[in-house]
C-alpha cells in the first residue's frame, strides 16, 4: 500500500489520461450572494481508471461530477476528457451518469427504460448497441423483471435498472453520484462486487462518489479526498490492493490501514 | 456469460437457433397467460364484488330520496307546475322520448366539438409557452383576462359573431374547457424533475426528444386532471350557447319548458342533461384509467 498525495503517480505509467481537471473552480450565483462550490481543483484520472471520491457533505462532490460532464458552467480552469472539453465529450456520447435516485421513467418498463439511451441524441438509431437491454439487466441481476415497471420495483432495483441504462450506449467514462446511497449493506456489497466486475470487463472510466470510507475504499484504485467550504483536494490517495478484490479482503490488516486514513483525512476535511 | 456479453456481437452470436434463455422466456410466458386468464376472471368477479360493496349505500340512499319525494308531492298535492313528481318525469321518457333525443343530439354534438377545439388548443398553447418564455409572458395574462370574463356575458357576443348555428356553441364550450387545461398543461410539461433534464442533457438530447419522450407523458397526470373538469363543464358551455338564441338543444328546451310551465319536461332535460354531463366524466375517467396505468395508486 502506498499513499501518493501528487496526481502523477498512476498505476500504469503508459495509460494516458481519460480525465484531467486543473485548477478547476466552480461558483453559484445566489440571491445571498456566490457560493464557491470548487475551488482550484486538480487532478487525473488514468483511463481505465476507477476513481471514488470522499468528502463532508457539500463538499462539491456532485458539483465535480457534473462539470466534467458539462451539466454546470465552471468559472475557472480546465477540464480535459480524453483530449477534448466536456462539451464536445459530451456531445459525443461519452459520459454515463447515474444519480442517487433511479431517475426512470415511471411509464416505461425496465428495458425500455434501458433502452431510452439508445433512442434519444443527436446520434439516436446509429448509436451502437453494445449489449442488448435484456442481457444488461441479466448482469445486474434482473432477469425475468424486464416488462415491470418502475413502481412495481423496489429502490435497489430501480437502481440496478439505472446502471444498466447507463451501460446501454457502452460509455467511456461512468459516472455515479452516490448510487447505492439508499441501499441495505449487502445489496450494496453485491453491487459493489458486480460492478468492479462490470468495470474489469468493460475497461470504463469510472468516477464513483460515496459516504462510505470502506465503499470508497473497496471501489478504488485511487481515492479523492475533498475538503469543505470551499471544495478543494484534500489528498489524492492510492489504493494498492490485489486484483481481482473481493468482499473478504475487507477484514484484512492492509484495508482497515487504508480506511483509518481514509477516515483520519475526513476527520481533517 | 457476462464478458459475451458485454463484448457485443461475436461470430456465434447470431445464429439462427433461439438462445436457451430466450426459449425458456418464451416458455414462461405462456404460461403466464393462461394463469392470467384465470386470475382475470377471478378479479373480474372480485371487482363486481367490490363495485356493490362500494356503491350499494349510494344506490339505495338515491332510491329512498326519490322515493320520498314522490311521497311529498302526492301526500301534500304540490301542483305539478311547481314540482313534477318523479313518476310525472318518468313518464316524460316515455311518451316524449322523440322531443328529449331531438334535442340531445345537438347538445351532445357541441360539448363533444367543444371539449375537443378547446382542449387541443390549451394543449398546443401550453406546448408554445413551455417553449418560449417570451410567448407565456405576452400571452399567459391575456388567457387569464379572458378566462375572467363570466362565460354568460361572452355568449351573446359570440352569436353575434358567430350567428344561430352550432358555431357559437361550440366556441362556447371550447372557451370553458380551454383555461383549466392550458394551466395544468403548462404546469404537467414543467413538472419534470431537474435530474430527468439532467440526464436527457447528457445523452445530448434534443428539446424535440425530450417534449415527446418526457415531457408530454409526465403531463397526462395534470392533463387529466383538467379533463375531468372539462367533460362537465363542456356540457354546460353548449347548454348555455343554447340559452341564448337557438331553437334547438337541451339548452333552448329548458327555456321553452320553463316558459311554458312545463316542469316534467324541464326535469327530464335537466336529468339528460345532467347524464350527459356524467357520461363525459365516466368515460374520461375510464381513458385516464387506461393511459395512465403506469401511475402508482392514481385516482383510483
Ligand atoms: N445549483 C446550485 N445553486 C447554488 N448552489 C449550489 C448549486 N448546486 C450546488 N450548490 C452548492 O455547492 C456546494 C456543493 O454542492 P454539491 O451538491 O456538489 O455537494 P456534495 O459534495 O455533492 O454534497 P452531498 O455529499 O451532500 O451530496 C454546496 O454548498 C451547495 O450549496
Ligand atoms: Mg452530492
Amino acid at each position: 500500500m502506498t499513499q501518493g498525495t501528487a496526481a502523477a503517480v498512476v498505476a500504469d505509467p503508459a495509460a494516458a489520461a481519460a480525465i484531467s481537471v486543473r485548477e478547476l473552480s466552480v461558483r453559484f450565483d445566489t440571491e445571498a450572494g456566490g457560493v464557491t462550490a470548487l475551488d482550484r481543483v486538480g487532478f487525473e484520472v488514468p483511463e481505465g481508471g476507477f476513481v471514488t471520491m470522499l468528502g463532508p457533505s457539500g463538499c462539491g462532490k456532485s458539483t465535480l461530477l457534473r462539470a466534467i460532464a458539462d451539466l454546470v458552467p465552471i468559472a475557472g480552469g480546465a477540464i480535459e476528457v480524453f483530449g477534448r472539453t466536456p462539451e464536445q465529450a459530451r456531445r459525443a456520447r461519452d459520459f454515463a451518469f447515474v444519480f442517487q435516485d433511479a431517475t426512470l421513467l415511471p411509464w416505461r418498463s425496465a428495458v425500455d427504460n434501458v433502452r431510452l439511451p439508445l433512442e434519444v441524441g443527436r446520434r439516436a438509431g446509429q448509436v451502437k448497441q453494445h449489449a442488448e437491454a435484456e442481457e444488461l439487466l441479466a448482469l445486474v441481476g434482473l432477469e425475468g423483471r424486464e416488462d415491470a415497471l418502475p413502481h412495481e420495483l423496489s429502490g435497489g432495483m430501480r437502481q440496478r435498472v439505472s446502471i444498466a441504462r447507463a451501460l446501454v450506449y457502452r460509455p467511456r467514462v461512468l459516472l455515479m453520484d452516490e448510487p447505492f446511497g439508499a441501499l441495505d449493506e449487502l445489496k450494496r456489497d453485491k453491487l459493489n462486487e458486480e460492478l468492479l466486475r462490470i468495470w474489469r470487463e468493460t475497461g470504463t472510466t469510472v468516477m464513483f462518489v460515496t459516504h462510505s470510507v470502506p465503499e470508497a475504499a473497496f471501489l478504488g484504485q485511487k481515492c479523492l479526498v475533498l475538503s469543505a467550504q470551499p471544495g478543494r483536494v484534500r489528498e489524492y490517495v492510492d489504493i494498492e490492493f490485489a486484483s481481482p478484490r473481493v468482499l473478504g479482503m475487507r477484514d484484512t490488516l492492509e484495508f482497515v490501514q487504508v480506511t483509518a486514513h481514509l477516515r483520519g483525512l475526513l476527520e481533517e476535511a | 456469460m457476462a464478458a459475451a456479453s458485454m463484448e457485443g456481437k461475436g461470430a456465434g452470436r447470431d445464429s439462427t437457433e433461439p438462445r436457451p434463455t430466450r426459449d425458456s422466456r418464451s416458455l414462461r410466458a405462456a404460461d403466464v397467460t393462461a394463469a392470467e386468464r384465470n386470475a382475470g376472471a377471478a378479479r373480474v368477479e372480485r371487482r363486481g364484488a367490490r363495485w356493490r360493496h362500494r356503491h350499494a349505500p349510494a344506490v339505495f340512499a338515491a332510491i329512498g330520496m326519490l322515493a320520498l319525494w314522490q311521497i311529498v308531492v302526492a301526500g301534500f298535492a304540490v301542483p305539478t307546475y311547481i314540482a313534477p313528481s318523479p313518476v310525472q318525469v318518468l313518464q316524460v321518457f316515455v311518451e316524449q322520448g322523440d322531443i328529449l333525443w331531438l334535442n340531445f343530439w345537438p347538445t351532445l354534438l357541441e360539448a363533444v366539438a367543444g371539449f375537443a377545439l378547446g382542449n387541443s388548443i390549451a394543449v398546443v398553447l401550453a406546448v408554445w409557452f413551455v417553449h418560449n418564455r417570451l410567448a407565456e409572458r405576452a400571452f399567459y395574462p391575456i388567457a387569464v383576462f379572458v378566462n375572467t370574463i363570466p362565460i354568460i356575458a361572452v355568449a351573446p357576443i359570440l352569436v353575434l359573431m358567430l350567428g344561430n348555428g352550432y358555431a357559437p356553441k361550440i366556441v362556447i364550450a371550447a372557451l370553458i374547457c380551454f383555461f383549466p387545461t392550458l394551466v395544468n398543461m403548462v404546469r404537467g410539461l414543467k413538472a419534470v424533475s431537474p435530474q430527468m433534464l439532467e440526464l436527457m442533457r447528457v445523452l445530448s438530447a434534443s428539446d424535440r426528444e425530450i417534449l415527446w419522450k418526457i415531457r408530454l407523458q409526465s403531463s397526462l397526470p395534470f392533463l387529466f386532471a383538467a379533463l375531468k373538469i372539462a367533460s362537465t363543464t363542456c356540457v354546460i358551455g353548449a347548454i348555455v350557447g343554447e340559452w341564448i338564441g337557438s331553437n334547438y338543444g337541451l339548452g333552448s328546451l329548458i327555456i321553452e319548458a320553463t316558459y311554458n310551465f312545463r316542469a316534467p319536461l324541464l326535469y327530464a332535460t335537466v336529468i339528460l342533461g345532467a347524464g350527459l354531463a356524467v357520461a363525459f366524466f365516466v368515460t374520461t375517467t375510464l381513458v385516464e384509467r387506461r393511459v395512465l396505468k403506469w401511475k402508482p395508486g392514481a385516482v383510483f
